[in-house]
């Protein structure tokens, strides 16, 4: 029950800010600090996302080999490999140390 | 072809369209970036199963939020035991960027007012991207539509492929797919870090997520972490009192 409450709001929220951009005059969102918040705020997010989904189960700081997979689709973006490609390698290297590592 | 024909009925000689491109151009354009990008919808099906979400819980998702960033965000935070409404609040943030692409759009587009309610829901990264890209209002109406349909089937049918796909081979930690979430986080981040603001942004929000994690309820932590935007930001402001660059 908990998941469908998260979902409904999520696609009340994402649908109603899509909504709100294209239907209100474009002042009101085009004050300087609006606009630099709404491009430095997905970085935050992202960067904690990585970071928690990296080295985190739950409550816990963990390092496991999911740090590995990450490294590796770290390489794969210097690489400039395709999107598909970086979530493959993660993927790929966190199994591969997984089934040595045991 | 068939796609072309389908277009939006804009006047075939509307001024700006002698140096407008060839339609074929951008529907190839499109398609390219339509294909590529929905096929990650197979990494979204994974992780969502991968985090306990029910393969029709997943496929609502992407038929309803359709803005993987949010969607990732949400199981993400559902997976490690956040609570509906800070898991919901984490994604509706980082959905908030889509309602600036939707100003650029809506002046770029100029679509009719009864259209827009439904194109909304395809105002995301790359539609908005491949739009902007067009030198004139036919191209990037096009771009918009033919970017946004191949999107949308590809992105919902490989959510449903790769969230079966999960469910049968069971333990989705042995084969490493628990890896696919953050991989996925980066593949987006990465891009964004141009600038010295963008790289402490990221290093701040990195260091507070992963330092109250211990000690707040699931999910508040991410929230925390956002605060970083505005800190950043509020520094910079400090430090050069002209800093209203734009």
């Amino acid at each position: 029950m908990n998941v469908w409450i998260a979902i409904g709001l999520t696609v009340v929220g994402c649908y109603a800010v899509k909504l709100a951009g294209l239907l209100v005059p474009a002042g009101a969102l085009e004050r300087p600090v609006v606009r630099r918040l709404s491009a430095l705020l997905p970085v935050a997010l992202l960067a904690a996302l990585t970071a928690q989904q990296t080295f985190s189960t739950g409550h816990e700081l963990v390092l496991d080999a999911r740090a590995a997979g990450l490294a590796a689709a770290g390489v794969a973006l210097l690489l400039r490999a395709p999107f598909l490609l970086v979530v493959g390698a993660a993927v790929v290297v966190t199994a591969a140390v997984r089934a040595l590592g045991g | 072809m068939v796609i072309q024909e389908a277009s939006d009925g804009a006047p075939d000689r509307s001024p700006g369209a002698v140096d407008g491109r060839p339609r074929a151009a951008v529907v190839r354009d499109s398609l390219g970036v339509g294909v590529a990008v929905g096929l990650s919808g197979f990494a979204f099906g994974v992780t969502a199963a991968g985090a306990g979400i029910s393969v029709l819980q997943a496929c609502v998702l992407s038929l309803l939020v359709f803005t993987g960033a949010s969607q990732f965000a949400l199981v993400g935070a559902l997976a490690a035991g956040g609570n509906p409404f800070t898991a919901a609040a984490g994604a509706f943030f980082l959905g908030t960027r889509n309602a600036f692409y939707g100003l650029r759009l809506s002046q770029l587009l100029a679509l009719p007012r009864a259209v827009r309610p439904l194109a909304a829901h395809w105002v995301i990264d790359e539609t908005t991207a491949v739009a902007l890209a067009q030198p004139d209002r036919r191209s990037a109406r096009l771009g918009f539509t033919v970017t946004g349909l191949a999107l949308y089937v590809l992105w919902n049918l490989t959510t449903l492929l790769g969230a079966l796909g999960a469910e049968a081979i069971g333990d989705t930690a042995a084969w490493g797919l628990d890896a696919a979430g953050p991989a996925v986080f980066l593949a987006l981040l990465a891009p964004m870090l141009r600038s010295t603001t963008e790289r402490a942004v990221a290093a701040l929000a990195l260091v507070l997520g992963l330092g109250f994690l211990p000690v707040l309820p699931a999910g508040v932590p991410v929230l925390i972490a956002a605060l970083a935007a505005p800190a950043v930001l509020w520094m910079k402001g400090r430090r050069s009192p002209e800093g209203e660059r734009s």
